[in-house]
């Protein structure tokens, strides 16, 4: 079982008191009705799927109830970073080691 | 005297202490603290079981955890008996039963034995290739013959009486494994202060001390050693020792998931003990003392009752005190097979020779052989062996040719060298490497905040193993937080023995003859020639060799076949072992019950089960309930005679003539409250919501943003800013969810606050013409005249005193009312009203009922009616969707291509020919009848019942362009009969409806 670091409330818990959610920074177009069929079909369908990092959203369902983005190793199932929704992308790197660090954090 | 072959002085057991068990209904004597291994061979018995494949006799191999051959059914009673226990880690208690597998009629008899006759047709792979065709034949007749003949126990067939507990546990350091290292390191990271857990599988901790006789630490025996260690630690307060209890799993981020076994070894357990305990531990630290595995060889009939491990035998005598033959040979590649051997002989059995593969065995050893009279075959190899439930000779010669002799034994034991346990260290995610030096795999770096320490380590020397534990384990502590600890001395061994020499594979003399049959893998029956016949056929990747072979595939997972079956492939493939690669371990490391792993998730406590507040009174008046999600919902009331059908044909005929009154408690409720109430429903739902005047209701469709319905409902507008949401029963969650997804993340300017009120209100819909009458005398403050309160209204006001919220709505098509009340007063409003509606001859109505009279409506459930591909035209709700909004979820899904085109399947009526046939929910729709199979379906059948008030049977079903074939006559093909039926709309009752408004 995880631990995944809530940025809400500031603790570890455990995976059970949490839902996965999917791709994290996929926007809803604000003008969606306008929008052409291949702009839908990659806001709706399309998703990166990717081994190494991934951006997801996650929910505290059980706990404060809140949505936010994590950043997680898909090899090593590992979090690298959580942060709350609507904050920027944070960017991350793979160190010589090869786990994945948040991008110019102090070793 | 609990077996003959006990020796007087040996051991470490009590010799007066004795307790009875039986073994395959023979009862026998053993010593407390006995094993049922070496209980029985105390006794004399080798032969423990048949093997799975052959059914070739077998006997204990080991004296611990990687045992694959003595699998027993062990238990105390019929109800608690538990199939496939290793015999040589349980441990006997008085009365015991034990009984051997795989065997009929009788384990000395075996028909079965016969398979080993024709082990030809049984090499690698038969299975696979021989019982491919027909097709219908595997299920019917391969597959239940090769189950019966195959596989090892009989899982009982009686609910487990005994309950299991679960345990999360927290500390700093995990220490897996209580051997010498194990201890070191547990002491060490005690004494810095550290919250310690230690673990081990045994009923004792001291790891290989108990059989490592030769070995000191801190001037004391090793075992002497570990046992005060292990009283130190247990007296201290920061550390928790579990014995019996092994690590399974290890899981992500440290955490780490034992099994203790609580009360599997004793005679009369309290009863208020779990039988097993699941610990589920989250260490800060992990160190890893798993110890060391020992190889047996691979040669021509190596698998006889009376051929075992070298420790093993070595174990039986040191710790039990039991000889496991009176005349054992010697089979080595390893040094400590030698010692073995000189441990028996110094015990007064007769060790007539070993025999070493290698030419030039240490010096030292071959003089103390010597000096102890026993015979020395160097270079050689045991070619065969003879005896057919127990070894009887071994023939030994030159693995080149030449002259061969046959020594007479009753036991023999062997050794190929040592394989470290890096199972936790691989469930860890660390990838072994190959270390070319010592030929073996060890951890590589470590993936989680772990440490591998001694023999797993390949540390094989014990000062060395002893000093570098203890440094891990204080070093745990410290990388846990730990920041001080009080002065103390780590201990230090006297260099015990350090085994030289180990081989993989095949032994020279083992052949490549393909009738021999050298075992690899004892418990899934691969030899070597198994392994060599999979390269051979293609296999050349280990992975590949493993599911060809089913090499390591057993119970055992291989803990002492991989490393062999590998080294026969690489020798095969002409490629050095490591490229060939090691199969990853698995959790679990040894077969954990199904009782630990579930747990208290049985019965009653396997899923919550949840009730409305009026779920008594329905209970007391004689409902039958039915499972909806978690819910329990009262489906039909039956009187005295009737059946379901006829309860359910009053019900409905009630409804329509007088009124019914029905629990709908469950329906999902959500508070919607805020300035933005009315903007976030407008996004939310597809109608537009800024019209609605508080005081009215709307019917609302919630679409997912590829335009299909999601769910749907009535809301109520309390206030400008207050809204009463109901979603159905088993959306209420996932409506929750969805919604708080919007607010939270696309729409987060917006002031609105959710609230899932699903609870705390019951609902009691009253229904029919009557419903009026029933409740109007208990309401106060609310004018319920057809003018002041229409249909699709919500008022505020008291029922019976308690506050309400009435609802002007209808899932029947009766006008009628639902009653929210808290849901502390549901029973009591509930009971009142009954008091009003029974006399005026109404009845209670359940969920079957309820059901039927939506249909007889044409209102669908979304879930039966609708399943996620359908959108509100296919639905015919093209009403509800407001054509001026700019924007909701879904808006730009429902203008997809394949969306807005023809041919999409849509709700129709159906009514059979028949009047008397009801279609069966699910069934398909053909247009042509005779045409060949598979059909055309243009369609399916989503609802149908019988409906008491048409006097028919009705449906609804989704079918291809349905409402523009209104009148036409299409086929609904049944296994037995093809039934006629015609595509109507979809209101059966009252199509224009006046009743809602009665």
């Amino acid at each position: 079982m995880l631990l995944i670091h809530c940025p809400y409330c500031q603790e570890e818990r455990p995976e059970l008191e949490f839902r996965n959610a999917g791709e994290a920074h996929i926007e809803r177009p604000k003008d969606i009705a306008a929008i052409s069929d291949e702009e839908f079909e990659k806001f709706f369908f399309i998703r990166s799927n990717p081994k190494g990092v991934a951006y997801e959203r996650w929910r505290h369902i059980h706990g404060c109830a809140r949505f936010f983005n994590a950043v997680r190793d898909t090899v090593s199932d590992r979090f690298v970073t959580t942060y709350k929704a609507g904050e920027p992308r944070v960017e991350v790197v793979r160190g010589e080691d090869g786990a994945l660090q948040v991008k110019g954090a102090a070793q | 005297m609990s077996g003959a072959n006990r020796i007087k002085g040996k051991g470490r057991l009590t010799p007066a202490r004795t307790v009875r068990f039986s073994f395959d209904n023979q009862v026998l004597t053993a010593v407390e603290g006995d094993t049922l291994a070496s209980a029985l061979l105390a006794n004399g018995v080798h032969l423990t079981g048949r093997s799975f494949k052959y059914h070739r006799p077998r006997g204990m191999l080991s004296a611990g955890p990687e045992e694959p051959n003595a699998l027993m059914d062990v238990g105390r009673d019929a109800v608690r008996r538990t199939p496939n226990i290793r015999a040589t880690v349980q441990e006997v208690y008085d009365g015991m039963r034990a009984r051997s597998q795989n065997r009929w009629p009788s384990l000395a008899f075996d028909v079965g034995g016969l398979n080993n006759l024709a082990s030809p047709f049984f090499a690698a792979g038969f299975y696979y290739k021989t019982f491919m065709w027909p097709k219908a034949a595997w299920k019917k007749i391969y597959e239940p013959v090769i189950r019966a003949a195959a596989g090892l126990g009989v899982a009982p067939t009686e609910p487990d009486p005994d309950h299991y507990a679960n345990h999360f546990a927290h500390c700093d350091v995990l220490v897996i494994g209580g051997g010498a290292a194990g201890l070191s390191a547990a002491l060490a990271a005690a004494h810095a202060g550290a919250e310690v857990i230690l673990c081990d599988e045994q009923a004792e901790t001291g790891g290989a001390f108990h059989h490592e006789t030769d070995a000191k630490v801190d001037g004391r025996p090793g075992w002497e050693w570990a046992q005060a260690v292990t009283a130190e630690l247990r007296a201290m307060d920061n550390v928790r020792v579990l014995t019996r209890t092994t690590a399974f799993g290890y899981q992500a981020q440290n955490h780490v998931g034992l099994v203790e076994r609580v009360t599997e070894h004793l005679a009369n357990p309290d009863p208020s003990l779990p039988r097993e305990r699941l610990w589920q531990v989250r260490a800060k630290r992990v160190v890893i003392a798993t110890g060391a595995i020992e190889r047996h060889m691979v040669f021509a009939n190596n698998d006889r009752p009376g051929i075992m491990l070298a420790s093993a035998a070595r174990t039986y005598l040191n710790h039990f005190g039991v000889a496991v033959g009176a005349k054992v040979g010697v089979y080595t590649a390893c040094d400590s097979a030698w010692n073995a051997a000189f441990d028996l002989k110094q015990a007064g059995v007769s060790v007539p020779a070993i025999v070493d593969v290698r030419p030039d065995p240490d010096p030292e050893l071959v003089a103390r052989a010597k000096e102890l009279g026993i015979e020395v075959f160097a270079g050689q190899a045991v070619l065969d062996t003879s005896g057919k439930l127990r070894v009887k000779s071994m023939k030994v010669g030159k693995s080149s040719g030449g002259s061969t002799r046959d020594i007479s034994i009753d036991a023999l034991i062997m050794s190929a060298g040592w394989t470290p346990s890096v199972h936790m260290y691989s469930q860890s995610r660390g990838k072994v490497v190959w270390d070319e030096a010592s030929q073996r795999f060890l951890p590589g770096r470590n993936v989680q905040d772990c440490v591998s320490v001694g023999a797993c380590n390949g540390v094989d020397d014990l000062r060395e193993a002893v000093a570098d534990a203890a440094k891990a384990g204080h070093d745990a502590a410290i990388a846990a937080g730990i920041s001080a600890g009080a002065a103390w001395t780590a201990p230090e061994a006297e260099t015990g023995t350090s085994w030289a020499g180990s081989m993989m594979g095949s032994a020279a003399g083992a052949g490549t003859n393909t009738t021999v049959k050298a075992f690899v893998d004892f418990q899934n029956d691969v030899t070597a020639k198994d392994i060599r016949l999979a390269v051979r056929e293609g296999m050349h990747s280990i992975e590949h060799v493993k599911r060809f072979t089913t090499n390591g595939m057993a119970t055992d997972q291989g803990k002492t076949s991989n490393i062999h079956g590998l080294a026969i492939a690489a020798e095969m493939l002409d490629k050095p072992l490591p490229q060939v690669g090691l199969t990853t371990f698995r959790s679990p490391y040894t077969p954990v019950t199904f009782g630990a792993i579930v747990n208290h998730s049985r019965g009653d406590l396997f899923d919550p089960t949840r009730r409305t507040p009026m779920h008594g009174w329905e209970e007391a008046h004689g409902a039958v309930f039915e499972d909806v999600g978690q819910w329990k919902r009262a489906w039909y009331y039956p009187r005295a005679g009737e059946d379901m059908h006829e309860a359910v044909n009053r019900e409905c005929r009630t409804v329509r003539e007088v009124a019914g009154m029905f629990d709908a408690s469950t329906l999902g409720k959500i508070e919607v409250v805020g300035p933005d109430a009315a903007r976030f429903l407008n996004l939310m739902y597809t109608n537009g919501w800024d019209k609605l005047q508080p005081g009215r209701c709307k019917y609302g469709i919630m679409l997912r943003e590829d335009g299909f319905i999601y769910d749907d409902g009535v809301v109520g507008r309390l206030a400008e800013d207050r809204f009463h949401v109901t979603t159905t029963t088993g959306g209420a969650p996932r409506v929750m969810h969805h919604m708080e997804d919007y607010l939270q993340t696309e729409f987060p300017d917006l002031k609105v606050w959710l609230t899932s009120t699903t609870e705390q209100w019951a609902v009691i819909a009253v229904q029919g013409p009557k419903a009026r009458e029933i409740i109007a005398p208990l309401v106060e403050g609310i004018d319920l005249s057809n003018d002041a309160m229409p249909h699709m209204s919500v008022r505020e006001g008291k029922i019976c005193g308690v506050p309400t919220r009435l609802f002007r709505m209808s899932f029947t098509g009766e006008a009628g009312y639902e009653v929210n009340v808290p849901a502390d007063y549901g029973e009591a409003v509930w009971k009142a009203l009954w008091e009003r509606a029974e006399p005026l001859g109404a009845c209670a109505y359940g969920t079957e009922t309820m059901h039927v009279l939506r249909a007889e409506k044409g209102y669908i459930i979304v879930g039966q009616d609708t399943d996620g591909t359908v959108t509100p035209d296919d639905a015919g709700l093209n009403w509800a969707v407001a054509r001026k909004k700019s924007d909701f979820v879904g808006i730009r899904g429902m203008k997809r291509p394949d969306l807005v085109a023809s041919g999409r399947k849509q709700l129709v009526g159906l009514t059979t020919k028949d009047p008397n046939i009801v279609l069966e929910e699910g069934a398909q729709i053909v247009a042509d009848p005779n045409q060949t199979v598979p059909m055309k379906m243009i369609g399916h059948v989503t609802s149908a019942y019988w409906s008491e008030n048409c006097g028919r049977s009705i449906a609804m079903g989704l079918v291809i362009d349905g409402r523009s074939i209104n009148g036409k006559t299409l086929y609904v093909p049944m296994p037995d009969k093809t039934i006629e039926v015609e595509v109507t709309d979809t209101v059966f009752v009252d199509k224009e409806g006046v009743r809602l408004n009665g």
